[in-house]
Parts: C-alpha cells; sequence; structure tokens
C-alpha cells in the first residue's frame, strides 16, 4: 500500500480493496441492502471530487510523503481558489486604542485615566495619519502595516449606528441592517458560488456557527478542533460496522420531513457526517501535529495554527470565521486587560502570516478582522461604554496596504456623542467580494449598489 | 477525540485534588469568549450549602416511578375531552387524545425529561392533572438517587472545579420539582449571567435560588431581585456606576435583553443613559482572601440624585423606579410573553393568542405561573412541531432515563461542548436557543452518549456470551434502553435497515451485542432523539 503513487482510478481500486479487506464479515452486496454495504458511496464520491485526498482516508499514516505531496497538488490542481478568514473581536473594540489619536486636540481631555501616552517608540506613528498611534501591544501589527500587508479602515460603521451588541454585530452579521436577516453575507457568497456538498467551504473554527456563514442551502461547518473530529462508538469494535454506524447516521440526516427543528436535527447529522470524511486526512496525522514553533500559546493562536495546516493540506476552505481571543466589551478596568488581549492577538496574527508564507500560500489568504463598533470617546472613568465608528483591519500579503476612508477626528462627534464613521462596512463587503472572491456582489451585499464610490481594499 | 478528552477529564480530577489555588480567567464576554485577567482563585473554606438539603427519597412518592414499561404502551381509547377546573387559561386549551406521546413532550420541555415509568404515569392522568403535577409543587423537593459524587467523594459545590455547574446539573436530574428546575434554567438564558465573571458560586447560587423562588411568582419581584443579587451586580458591572461616572452595562441590557427588547422601538439610546444613572448607587467592597462583600446602595454618596427623564417619564428615579418603569412599559408583556412562549414553543403565537396571554400577564400584576400553565394546556404545544432539546436538558434526560448518579465531571464537560454549561452561558443574551445544533455541538452529543454508555455498553468481555437477537429484536431492546422516546416512522424503518444489513446473515455473539451498542448509539444519536 505504501507503494502505490498512482492515479485516481487504481485508488479507487485500492479503496474497495482495503474495504473488502476490513468487512471480513460482511455479507455480498444485495438488493435492498442499505445504500453505504460496502463502506463505499459516500467515500467514492468523495474521492472524485478531491483526488488525492481521499487516499489519505484509507492509507492513513502509513502514507510515504511522495504520496501525500501527490495529493497536494491533486487538490491544488483544482486551481486555487482565495480565502477570506474573518476574525471577529468580540465586544466592541476600542479603535481609540488599536490606533491612539494623541495628535488630536480632543483625545487628553476625552480619555483622562485610560487615554494611551506617547510609547516612545517612533516607530509606533502610524505613517498614513501621523495623529494616529499603534498600541504598543499591535507592534506585530504594526510591523506588518509597515511592510504593506495590512490596510487600517480606522473609522467603519453605518448610518444611525444602533449600540446593542447583538443588533449591530447582527448587521455585520448579515451585511445588511436587516435586524431579521437570518442568512450571513458570506452564507448568501457561498449559496451563489459554494457548491452542495462541500461544509468546509464555509468554516467556523469555533464551537458554534459564525453567523455571517450561516447559508440558506448550501452545507457550512463548525469544528473547534478540525485535527481531532471523529465519532467514535463506545464497544463498536468492529471496523465496518463503526463504519457503517456512521454512515446510516448520515443517513438518519437525510430523511426529509416538513418540521423545522428535525429538519435542522438531520441536517446537522447529515453535514456532521460529511465534514467527517472531510477532515479524515487531518485526523490521520493529529497525534503527531503540533503547531510550529512561532505561534504564542493559547486557544486562538492554535485555531489559527490548525487553520494553516488545513490550507497547507489542500482542504477545499473558502470561507472561514473564527473569534479573536479576549474579550473587548471593556466597561470597567480597560487598562488592566486591553493589553494583554491585543498582544496577544496580534502575535498570533503574526505568527499565521508567517506560517502562510513559509507554505507559498500568503497570496491566496486575506484576512478580515472587525468588531460590533467602537467604544464611546469619553470615558467612564476607568473604561468606555459602547460606540459607534469603530476599526477594521484588512490583511494578507495581496492587501492593498493603504488607508482606507479617514480618521475623522474627535473635534466633531455624531449626536451621541460618538466617533462619525467615514466608511461604512457594506460598502467594504462589497469590495471583498468583488476584488478579492472575484465575483458580483449583487444580491450578495443587498445594497451594494447604493455605495459606488471607488475604494481600493487589495493589490491588482 | 474522545479518548483526550477523557485524559484531561481524568487529569484536571487529580489536580483539584492537589490544588488548592488555581488561575481563572475573568472574562467579560460576547459572544465570545475570555479577557485574559487572570484571577489566583482560592478554594473557600467548606461552607454549608446555600439551598436547602435533599431529603431521601420516601416510600411512596407523589409521582412515583411506575413499574418498568411494556415494549408498546396500549393506545389511548377515545379519551375525554379536555377540560379545565382549576387552571384558568385566556387562549385554547388542547382537546385531542393526552397519552404517552403527549406526556413524554409535556416531561422533556416542562421538566427534563421521563424516568422509567414516568410517561405512563402521566399519560394516565388528564391533561389538567399532568400539567399542575408540574406547575403547582408543593414543600421542599423531593431528591430521587444518591448524592452527586466526584472520584467517588461527595460533591463539595464550593470547592471542586466546576461545581456549581455539577451541583444544578444533579438537581436537574434528580428533583422532582422539575419545572421549578427547568424554569431556573429558563430564567438563568433570560437573565445570562456567568460565574466566570461573577468568580463566586454563592453569589450564582443565591441567583438560581431566586429563580426557583420566583420562577412561578411574580416577573416584577424576580426584576428587583435580580436586579439587587449579588451576581447581576458584579455581571454587568453595577457596582461601579456611580454619579460623576456612569456604566450603562446594566441599564441598557435591562431593557434590550430582559424585559423590553431591541429594535422594537421600546426605547432610545436616551432612555438608555437614563435609565443608567436611575441604577445608579450600588457598591461593594473587595476584601483580599474573601473577595465581594458588604453590597449596599448609597444613596448620599453614589447614587446620581439628577431628574431623569425615561420613557418620557421624568424623576429623580432610583434602581426602584427603573425596576418598576421597565416592567411597567407598554411593550413590556409582548417581550414577557414572547420570550416566555419560545421557550416551550418553537414557532411564535398568533396575535390573538398573545394579546390574550399579555392581557391576562398584565392584569394578573405580572404573575409567571398563568401564562405558563396556559402554555402548557395549549393546542400548540401538544400539536405543534418539534422542539429541539438544550444540551443540558439532554443529558440530564439521558441520566434520568438510564437512573444514573452523577458521579464526576464528565456530566460538565460534554453537555458544555455540546453548547452548554451551567453557570457559563456564553454572553448576557444567554444561548442561542435556535441553534444548538450544527457540525460540531452533534460531534459533542455523540461524545456525550458514549459518556452516558460507560458502564452501561455491552463489554467484550461478555461479548462471546451474548444471546441470540433478532435484527428487530436489536431494535425492539435499543428503544427501549432509552425508554421508547418518540421517534419517526422513517427512522425505525431506517434503523431496521441498518440491523439487517450491518452485521452478516448470522452474525456472531459478538457481531451482535456490537450491533446493540451501535444501535443504542443511533437511538439516542438520532435527530428525533434530540427533538421532542
Amino acid at each position: 500500500m505504501a507503494a502505490c503513487h498512482c492515479k485516481d482510478y487504481s485508488r479507487a481500486a485500492l479503496l474497495r480493496q482495503g474495504l473488502a479487506q476490513a468487512g471480513a464479515g460482511l455479507r455480498p452486496i444485495e438488493a435492498g441492502m442499505p445504500v453505504p454495504a460496502g463502506t463505499g458511496l459516500s467515500r467514492r464520491s468523495f474521492l472524485a471530487r478531491s483526488g488525492g485526498l481521499a487516499l489519505a482516508v484509507i492509507g492513513g499514516g502509513a502514507l510515504s510523503p511522495a504520496a501525500w505531496e501527490e495529493g497536494i497538488a491533486s487538490a491544488s490542481a483544482a486551481g486555487p481558489a482565495p480565502v477570506l478568514i474573518s476574525i471577529f473581536m468580540p465586544g466592541g473594540v476600542d479603535s481609540l486604542s488599536l490606533l491612539a489619536p494623541l495628535g488630536d486636540p480632543s483625545y487628553a481631555g476625552l480619555r483622562p485615566t485610560i487615554g494611551l501616552g506617547e510609547s516612545g517608540d517612533p516607530n509606533d506613528v502610524f505613517t498614513e495619519d501621523t495623529r494616529l498611534h499603534w498600541h504598543p501591544d499591535l507592534a506585530p501589527i504594526r510591523d506588518l502595516h509597515r511592510s504593506g500587508m495590512v490596510s487600517v479602515i480606522p473609522a467603519i460603521g453605518y448610518a444611525d449606528p444602533n449600540q446593542s451588541h447583538f443588533t449591530s454585530r447582527h448587521f455585520w452579521e448579515v451585511g445588511e441592517l436587516d435586524p431579521h436577516g437570518r442568512v450571513g453575507w458570506l452564507g448568501r457568497y457561498l449559496d451563489r458560488h459554494g457548491t452542495a456538498d462541500n461544509p468546509l467551504q464555509g468554516l467556523s473554527l469555533d464551537h458554534d456557527l459564525a453567523p455571517g456563514l450561516a447559508a440558506a442551502s448550501v452545507p457550512v461547518a463548525a469544528v473547534a478542533s478540525p485535527e481531532s473530529f471523529r465519532l467514535w462508538t463506545r464497544d463498536v469494535w468492529d471496523p465496518t460496522l463503526d463504519t457503517m454506524l456512521n454512515q446510516r447516521f448520515g443517513a438518519l440526516g437525510a430523511i426529509p420531513t416538513a418540521d423545522g427543528e428535525l429538519a435542522a436535527a438531520r441536517n446537522a447529522a447529515r453535514q456532521t457526517i460529511a465534514l467527517q470524511d472531510q477532515l479524515a486526512p487531518l485526523s490521520s496525522r493529529s497525534p503527531a501535529w503540533a503547531p510550529p514553533g512561532s505561534y504564542p500559546a493559547g486557544s486562538f493562536p492554535r485555531r489559527l495554527a490548525v487553520l494553516a495546516e488545513m490550507l497547507g493540506t489542500g482542504l477545499p476552505l473558502r470561507c472561514v470565521a473564527l473569534d479573536a481571543n479576549g474579550g473587548y466589551d471593556t466597561h470597567a478596568d480597560q487598562n488592566g486587560t486591553l493589553p494583554g488581549d491585543l498582544s496577544l492577538f496580534a502575535r498570533a496574527i503574526a505568527a499565521f502570516q508567517a506560517d502562510l508564507t513559509a507554505r507559498g500560500l500568503a497570496d491566496r489568504v486575506l484576512i478580515q478582522v472587525w468588531s460590533e463598533f467602537g467604544r464611546r470617546p469619553q470615558e467612564n472613568g476607568g473604561g468606555s461604554d459602547h460606540g459607534a465608528g469603530g476599526m477594521s483591519l484588512l490583511i494578507g500579503t495581496r492587501a492593498k496596504g493603504t488607508m482606507v476612508g479617514e480618521f475623522p477626528g474627535l473635534g466633531t462627534l455624531d449626536a451621541g456623542g460618538n466617533l462619525r464613521h467615514t466608511v461604512d462596512f457594506r460598502h467594504v463587503y462589497k469590495h471583498v467580494v468583488q476584488d478579492w472572491l472575484g465575483v458580483d456582489a449583487t444580491g450578495i451585499v443587498p445594497d451594494a449598489a447604493t455605495f459606488s464610490a471607488p475604494l481600493t481594499l487589495v493589490k491588482s | 477525540m474522545g479518548e483526550d478528552v477523557r485524559m484531561a477529564l481524568a487529569s484536571a480530577g487529580r489536580k483539584k485534588r492537589k490544588k488548592k489555588c488555581r488561575t481563572v480567567k475573568r472574562t467579560k464576554l460576547l459572544r465570545g469568549k475570555r479577557k485574559t485577567v487572570k484571577v489566583r482563585k482560592c478554594r473557600p473554606k467548606r461552607k454549608p450549602p446555600v439551598l436547602a438539603p435533599a431529603k431521601a427519597s420516601p416510600p411512596a412518592p407523589a409521582m412515583a416511578p411506575a413499574p418498568a414499561p411494556a415494549a408498546a404502551p396500549p393506545p389511548p381509547t377515545a379519551p375525554p375531552p379536555a377540560r379545565l377546573t382549576t387552571i384558568t387559561s385566556p387562549i385554547g386549551v388542547y382537546a385531542g387524545p393526552f397519552g404517552p406521546a403527549q406526556a413524554e413532550r409535556l416531561l422533556w420541555r416542562a421538566g427534563c425529561g421521563p424516568r422509567a415509568g414516568q410517561v405512563a404515569a402521566v399519560a394516565a392522568m388528564d391533561l389538567e392533572a399532568a400539567v399542575m403535577s408540574l406547575t403547582r409543587p408543593s414543600g421542599e423537593p423531593v431528591m430521587d438517587g444518591p448524592e452527586p459524587t466526584v472520584d467517588g467523594e461527595p460533591l463539595d459545590p464550593y470547592g471542586e472545579w466546576f461545581g456549581d455547574t455539577l451541583y444544578w446539573f444533579d438537581r436537574l436530574v434528580r428533583s422532582r420539582h422539575q419545572l421549578v428546575e427547568r424554569l431556573a434554567l429558563v430564567f438563568h438564558d433570560w437573565w445570562a449571567t456567568s460565574n466566570d465573571v461573577v468568580g463566586s458560586t454563592e453569589f450564582m447560587f443565591e441567583q438560581t435560588n431566586l429563580f426557583r423562588t420566583h420562577g412561578l411568582g411574580s416577573f416584577a419581584a424576580m426584576v428587583r431581585a435580580v436586579t439587587t443579587g449579588r451576581a447581576m451586580l458584579l455581571f454587568l458591572d453595577a457596582i461601579t456606576n456611580r454619579k460623576g461616572a456612569i456604566n450603562e452595562n446594566y441599564g441598557r441590557e435591562l431593557m434590550e435583553l430582559f424585559t423590553l427588547g431591541a429594535d422594537r422601538g421600546a426605547y432610545t439610546e436616551s432612555d438608555v443613559r437614563e435609565l443608567a444613572k436611575a441604577l445608579s448607587g450600588w457598591r461593594a467592597d473587595w476584601v483580599p482572601g474573601a473577595g465581594w462583600t458588604d453590597f449596599r446602595w448609597e444613596q448620599a454618596d453614589r447614587w446620581d440624585p439628577t431628574v431623569k427623564t425615561v420613557f418620557g417619564q421624568s424623576g429623580r428615579f432610583t434602581w426602584e423606579d427603573a425596576c418598576r418603569l421597565v416592567v411597567q412599559h407598554p411593550q413590556h408583556a409582548s417581550f414577557f410573553v414572547g420570550k416566555l412562549w419560545s421557550y416551550f414553543i418553537p414557532t411564535p403565537p398568533s396575535a390573538d393568542v398573545a394579546a390574550r396571554l399579555e392581557a391576562a400577564y398584565v392584569a394578573s400584576g405580572h404573575q409567571i405561573r398563568p401564562i405558563v400553565e396556559a402554555i402548557l394546556c395549549s393546542p400548540e404545544f401538544y400539536e405543534g412541531p418539534r422542539m429541539t432539546k438544550p444540551p443540558a436538558v439532554i443529558a440530564a434526560g439521558m441520566a434520568r432515563a438510564r437512573s444514573l448518579p452523577i458521579d464526576g465531571q464528565g456530566w460538565v464537560w460534554f453537555p458544555g461542548a455540546a453548547g452548554q454549561r451551567l453557570y457559563y452561558p456564553p454572553d448576557v443574551s444567554g444561548w442561542d436557543d435556535k441553534r444548538w445544533l450544527d457540525t460540531n455541538t452533534v460531534r459533542a452529543r455523540w461524545e456525550l452518549i458514549n459518556e452516558v454508555m460507560r458502564g452501561q455498553s455491552i463489554t467484550s468481555a461478555t461479548w462471546d456470551g451474548y444471546p441470540e437477537e433478532s435484527a428487530a429484536q436489536a431494535v425492539a431492546n435499543a428503544r427501549a434502553f432509552w425508554l421508547d422516546p418518540a421517534l419517526t416512522d422513517a427512522t425505525v424503518a431506517s434503523l431496521h435497515e441498518f440491523s439487517a444489513g450491518g452485521v452478516p446473515a448470522n452474525p456472531s455473539p459478538r457481531l451482535r451485542a456490537q450491533r446493540q451498542n451501535a444501535l443504542r448509539q443511533l437511538v439516542a444519536a438520532s435527530p428525533d432523539y434530540q427533538t421532542c
């Protein structure tokens, strides 16, 4: 088996052979027998779809590196697709601390206790608007910016801003100002340009599905630890029975029903089995797998490291969402919590970017960092309350690397005393869809047509 | 994998025996997750439990488990139309047959699922008696089954890792006051407060106890009790909200999440700021080694005495006024009814039904029980579509079905991985009750079943002696193992296909045994069993 560096065609034969061995007690396939019978159907269709990856499904860790490389090459041959990684900073991160407007005459008065001072490092000055200074704990992102890999949107938001965490985040997730929307903006992209059988096309690296990825028709997935995703069953040791058990679970998920929550439960079961098949290559490596040394410790960096591994493996990811480390709803003790959160965040992003570069993947990946709103310029004593205009970042070798919009200053605030926005988040979405994902934004960003001004987010 | 989780559990279990102190992250959270403030928490001296100790089971309980059910309960024979004599409902009353299917749904939605024999016992009652057996508890609840343990020692809710979660989970499983516990869970989700931030099991238990006290009582009283409870005073920064440094955190969420709802035009940003002023004045003292103490309202020093304008009314409002104003707001009743209904019935009420419930709620002086009783007697409850069982509920239900004791931290971790760890909601809006199931949580529920099956599966030691069992018998036995839950015909047919086709024609005893293990897994993992 280890000697097989063969084409898909003979792999299929190998797959069948392996199954026949595993299923020594299996009776012959007969009419009326349950679909998976010899284990085969869903696995074979997977084989047809993504070539080399399926070899790892049966070969596991015993494969030679050459076969593995072939698998990667085969998957890549399907055509490299751009990947969008959406990273949410939960709670409404204080944009006036990410890039503190030390040069704004109103800043010190608004922020007597939580305001930042001069760091003393001249590199902390934001090169595109010298009123602004990077938070010292964002130095790794500052350096990426100086290398031309970060587009800063210093005042992003929308008209008539909502200061509820949940409503404002919801607007960002659905890509429109509709409190009742149930499909995410990335979900709408996948509904139009994804496939009916690839849950990995929309992947939440978290314990639950990011609402932005919620699709109306195509499968998407949430998985916190992709490297260890497998369904095992206590005291079912027979490998054929175990495989058929898993496939039967997927079959239970395929039974149609008009009952809404039952349909959702079945759909989730079906997608779980589909995802298990897709992640099998990664699972087989998990015992020995560890993130490269440059990542800091922590769950967020580890998820990024696993993500780089998945991309390197050639898994068909398109849109990925995960939450940043930390919590940014800094009503109190802002100076106590924010620096540590930002430091880990920035170091993790830099390590991920370096990992992508080392793997030769950097040009395929764009990171979008966002939060539901910024925080109020006038502090509350030791923290800051919910605001309006906030900050977003686009990071990657293909990011344009220049500021989008401008910082409006603190001299004139909006009616609620909050930072005015100079760029609408839907305007950015429109160009991410068009210029990065490469498709028409009509229908994906419902109000796309109303944002007609040119906006350059990515290098052409 | 499951193995990893179990190893982590084992090591966590070992660790906690040795270490008296631990570093905990305090989270201020939003959909997400940890802030990195690390706090050194030391095991407090053992305190007496806040809650009344459980009573031992008396021999003849009110809801005694009946003898083990027969494989198929007899079909109900032309039951009399349901009539209510004690309960007053402003809406329609379910008039169809009240049998095992209705009893099973009632026990899952107004409790944590049936114990052996309980479906038959409840199905033997009429609708009203069945509902009242849940909504009119009296006295201290009887706790069925053995006391919870960890590593063979009695659970210490204050000292054990996640002892808070285990203590309540055990009550979900063992308390005969099933609706009291289930409503406490409803209101824990409603007023979602996390011990990650509060950092005091004592304060969290205090809050849960007030949910038990008020859950079938007055919502207005609940608003005051939660607002002044130590857990919430800490959780949403109320103790830092003082004149000159107004903190809007609690005032906003009080309206948005707890009493009025967002995006309904019920309040403005100005109301947020003004209500926050009314709520100012609370404080507490941090005493090293003892934590937060001496919670109090300091009218003179910290309350903002200015005139506030809230919902168009002006006055020198205090926190008491704030609690009154939000409940008296004309849009509160519709928020309350819609939210309470959503915990019991997955589709919203018609406009007429909602209006009748709202009127009854206001007329009753904001009493919760009459609305719960009307919902539990409604045709929508019994005739409407299925509803997903929350992770803690399905986990407790499996423990109840199998009469399992709560014996370790698996009961924290596996429901937690499935999306629900009691006392640690994801954020202040609670759990997303419409999104319990995705690829990640489905896998976690699968793992949860493996944990439940520890000691329950047929192990290899006995495989060779496994008796004859036809494919059809195997399915019937696996269903009975889980107390014959309501499965759709299509699912049952699919299970039969698997039972017949998953093994060779004349399976060996060891394959038959493994097939039975597989079928038990499939029944409990089936999408049908996730809903009721």
